[in-house]
């Protein structure tokens, strides 16, 4: 469109026309009110394929302000391809400022992590979310897992876990671990690793949650209850990693496992690269650090 | 026992478009009886027994559960939440088919858990050992808990189907046609596990059988029905020893001449 | 040192400079123009309207053009620009029955008011490759009979005349037609929602859910009643004038299969109809509609859902090409994170069941020696 322009296509503000950003900002509201429930909403065709965060992209090019300061994350890291495909899209379309330092971002959008730093109050982050019932693969009928959760059928969920204990001596699902919400419903934190799980529970910030395929938007308003189903005797536990990450020394936080060469050379490292590069610039070093920490692009400000 | 009967059904009829499923039954459940319903195939037996259990809805009439605190309730007037929370606490389904009652891609174990974990329980271990008892009381080894019922014979997974339904304390338990597809040897002892945890626990039950073997086993009263309605009943030895309706007359001599 | 590899904003806009100059090809060989391709590859484009659910030829090309030739792609580029544009309004219902015919063949009578046209259509040409195409000689006009004004009415309205068919559909009173577009899908769903959706389906899909109904799994007994391809005109009601304004006219293929039917408990002993109605000129597409609208009616008749093109919600979840592909290709994703959660829970497990069968070998070894 830059070298002929014409008036064959147009497009408004943040993609989206205003209507469609209603109507999301009142699924949006609704899921606000009532935490863990699937709102459906009317998802519209994205400029980007189904299951690639079509559903994030939707929350927040309905949220999304001139003002605000975009930061989207994918596996945790800022420079992955489809982290940096969805944040050109949006200084592309909204003009708007874009970061790499959680603290600074006012919208964060991300698939399968929720960075180190602690969100804010104000802060909202966005989930891209693929299959968001979690009863979808114990039931796969939709008309079915709707009626479980209108009557609070769980029973299902904690057979799954049963399963797991009495085959594996332990809860063996490792990501996308189903949480309850306020003692109500079930719900789905998306592919995040159960590491995160802890994070959700009564955050300051507001979660929002898009799946653009499967046509749902849930939320949890700041400081709700989320907590991981499990049993009394098997209680919900996180990953814990052996070792800290090789670049900047941080324990507690999730590692990558990145490969060195082809005879099982490995090292870990922060799968939040800007948790990682704000800890090697404040003097922080892993054993396997390089000597200057690389000086990467923050934040832009719009042009 | 109690002065009051635990399920009340009054002219219960349901019809399909202008077809009879059953016709005007009506009848007063006990607690702690069991009441066998026999007739053939297309008599409208399991139509009735599906009307009672809320897997169908009548087309007239009424039935009124009397609940635990004691007050009788209308079961076509529950939400379908009140239904199906009495369906997995205080009634049991027993089906012919194993394979329609139980799960048959997860373990023994959590068959029988699920309806403990379903009302609430959070510890494994307890719920394990639950599901260890009641395997053992429908006599299946435990050490068979971690295995799925596709690997179980016929007569393991109906054994299973049961301890699943009776986990939980059921005051009344709906069976259709428990011992069919069954060998006769395979019957016979289910039969008597039957008999036996019916009477240790007091269970009130309705079972639909076209066995008189089994009614006359198991059930204190009979209902025998015909074309959608009821033909004769009354204690089951005398309906048996002297049937007065022609088709029970019938229905009575061609079993004792095989 | 830390090489892992990530794709930065420089490799994005490298491989999308690559796909551009793939695109173009041979810089030798004249760019495709718009025109051309709305002229000679008509059927694509007119495929790509039709689940692009979007009806401009030019913007069909366009996407056909830069999806290089790739239909799928092509359909989401158009959907995805058809999506954020306002509605002014609906227009009337069309009426197929006025339809401006060019082709319209009916399989269950020989001849009918109307007569059959056989139009435009591939039917009874031998497939053999041709070399004139490829050395572009000159075509000669056809021949057409001068347009005459003789109705055509629909088949299921001369099989209405007998009560032997089922009649349109009737909502009920106050429904409005839904708009899959604007409003989420629920199950179960109407059939207007339904149609719709079937409408934007993928033509594979349908396809092959069409046939599996001809070869047993869950048959319903079809003959086409009609396939009728045309123009239909397009009338929107405006709030302020007395009568609805034309908005021009559209290119359709409809078809309606006739179904037997011996009657359940729910309906007398009839025809029934499955229906099919798609932008631009699919008859492939439209009877693959109609055979699974007629198969989705099951419920409706009282039959018995024994097959997947049966079920509602399977068809309608898994028919929409733009869904699937993204979920599909979304796999090429990174998805390192969750991958690394499960290595470390196998390497846990793995870890166990070693030291377990290692204490078991040991155990062995202490018995046998003893």
């Amino acid at each position: 469109m830059t070298a002929q322009p014409t008036d064959i296509a147009t497009y408004n503000f943040a993609y989206l026309d205003e209507q469609t950003k209603r109507m999301i900002r009142r699924a949006i509201l609704k899921g606000i009110a009532i935490p863990g429930y699937q709102v459906p909403f009317a998802s519209r065709e994205m400029p980007m394929p189904y299951g690639w965060g079509t559903g994030g992209v939707q929350v927040t090019a309905s949220i999304i302000g001139p003002d605000d300061v975009l930061k989207v994350i994918d596996q945790g890291a800022d420079d992955t391809t489809n982290a940096v495909s969805i944040r050109a899209f949006f200084k592309k379309v909204a003009n708007v400022a874009v970061t790499t330092e959680t603290a600074k971002a006012t919208i964060i959008q991300t698939r399968h992590r929720i960075p180190e730093h602690p969100l804010t109050a104000g802060q909202v982050l966005v989930y891209q979310v693929p299959i968001p019932e979690p009863l979808r693969f114990l039931e796969p009928r939709e008309t079915e897992t709707r009626k479980m959760h209108a009557l609070e059928e769980y029973g299902l969920m904690h057979v799954k876990l049963y399963e797991d204990i009495a085959r594996h001596g332990r809860i063996a699902t490792t990501y996308a671990y189903p949480v309850k919400i306020e003692g109500r419903y079930v719900m789905d934190p998306s592919p995040t690793p159960k590491f995160d799980n802890p994070k959700m529970h009564r955050s300051p910030a507001l979660q929002l949650f898009g799946a653009g395929r499967e046509k749902r938007i849930y939320a949890l308003p700041p400081f709700t209850d989320v907590v991981s189903l499990d049993f009394e005797d098997h209680p919900f536990e996180v990953q814990t990693f052996d070792q800290p990450c090789a670049l900047c020394a941080a324990e507690n936080v999730y590692l990558d496992e990145v490969i060195l060469d082809d005879h099982g050379g490995h090292m870990f490292v922060c799968s939040d690269t800007d948790h990682c590069e704000k800890r090697r610039e404040q003097g922080h070093r892993g054993h396997l650090a390089p000597e200057t920490p690389p000086a990467l692009e923050k934040t832009e400000p719009t042009q | 026992m109690s002065d009051e009967p635990l399920l009340r059904v009054s002219a219960l009829s349901k019809f399909y478009g202008s077809r009879i499923g059953c016709e005007s039954v009506s009848f007063d459940l006990w607690p702690g009886e069991v009441l066998a319903v026999v007739g053939e195939s297309g008599s409208g037996k399991t139509t009735l027994l599906n009307c009672l259990s809320t897997r169908l809805l009548p087309s007239s009439g009424t039935a009124s559960y009397r609940m635990r605190d004691g007050q009788f309730r209308e079961l076509y007037r529950m939400s379908e939440a009140e239904r199906r929370f009495l369906m997995r606490t205080d009634w049991g389904f027993v089906h012919q088919n194993p394979a329609d009652g139980l799960r048959m891609t997860v373990s023994a174990g959590a068959n029988v858990g699920e309806r403990l974990m379903a009302v609430g329980d959070r510890h494994y271990g307890k719920i394990r050992a639950t599901a260890v008892d009641w395997l053992s009381r429908v006599e299946i080894d435990d050490d068979r808990i971690d295995d799925e019922p596709r690997a179980f014979s016929g007569g393991m997974r109906q054994r299973l189907q049961i301890a699943r339904n009776l986990v939980t304390g059921p005051r009344l338990v709906f069976m259709d046609e428990p011992t069919g597809g069954l060998d006769v040897s395979v019957q016979a002892r289910l039969l008597d596990l039957l008999r036996g945890l019916v009477t240790d626990l007091g269970l009130a039950a309705i079972v639909v059988t076209h066995d008189l073997a089994v009614a006359r086993l198991l059930s204190q009263r009979m209902m025998v029905m015909k074309d959608g309605r009821v033909v004769e009943s009354g204690l089951t030895d005398r309906v048996l020893d002297d049937p007065r309706a022609p088709y029970t007359q019938l229905l009575v001599s061609s079993i004792l001449q095989v | 040192m830390y090489v892992a590899v990530k794709g930065g904003e420089a490799a994005i806009a490298n491989a999308h400079a690559l796909l551009a100059d793939r695109r173009r090809g041979d810089r030798s060989v004249p760019a495709l123009r718009l025109d051309q391709i709305v002229e000679q590859l008509a059927l694509g484009v007119d495929r790509v309207m039709s689940e692009g659910s979007l009806y401009d030829r030019e913007l069909a090309a366009l996407a056909i053009v830069q999806a290089r030739g790739d239909m799928i792609e092509a359909i989401f580029l158009v959907r995805a620009y058809r999506t954020t544009l306002p509605r002014f309004g609906y227009t009337r219902a069309i009426d197929t029955g006025a339809m401006l015919v060019e082709r319209r063949v009916s399989a269950t009578y020989k001849d009918l008011p109307g007569g059959q046209l056989l139009g435009p259509t591939f039917d009874y040409t031998h497939r053999l490759l041709d070399p004139e195409l490829a050395a572009g000689g000159d075509v000669a006009e056809p021949l057409q009979r001068a347009s005459e004004a003789e109705a055509m009415p629909r088949v299921s309205a001369i099989l209405a005349c007998e009560g032997l068919i089922e009649p349109d559909g009737d909502m009920p009173q106050d429904h409005v037609p839904g708009d899959i577009t604007r409003e989420p899908l629920e199950f179960p769903m109407a059939r207007d929602i339904r149609l719709q959706a079937l409408s934007r389906g993928d033509e594979g899909f349908l396809l092959a859910l069409g046939y599996s109904t001809q070869r047993g799994y869950a048959r319903n007994h079809p003959f086409v009643g009609e396939v009728r391809i045309g123009e239909v005109e397009l009338e929107l009601d405006v709030p302020e004038l007395p009568f609805a304004v034309p908005l021009g006219s559209a290119r359709v293929t409809e078809c309606q299969m006739v179904n037997q039917f011996k009657g359940s408990a729910k309906a007398p002993p009839q025809f029934t109809r499955g229906y099919g109605l798609v932008f631009g000129q699919s008859e492939r597409k439209a009877m693959a509609m109609a055979l699974c609208d007629r198969a989705l009616r099951a419920t409706e008749f009282g039959e018995d859902v024994v097959a997947a093109a049966q079920d509602e919600e399977f068809v309608i979840s898994h028919s929409d090409n733009v869904q699937a592909t993204g979920f599909v290709e979304h796999l090429k994703l990174p998805h390192y994170v969750d991958f690394q959660a499960e290595l470390d829970l196998v390497r846990r497990m793995r870890a166990e069941h070693d030291a377990r069968e290692n204490a078991g070998k040991a155990v062995e070894k202490r018995e046998a020696a003893e």
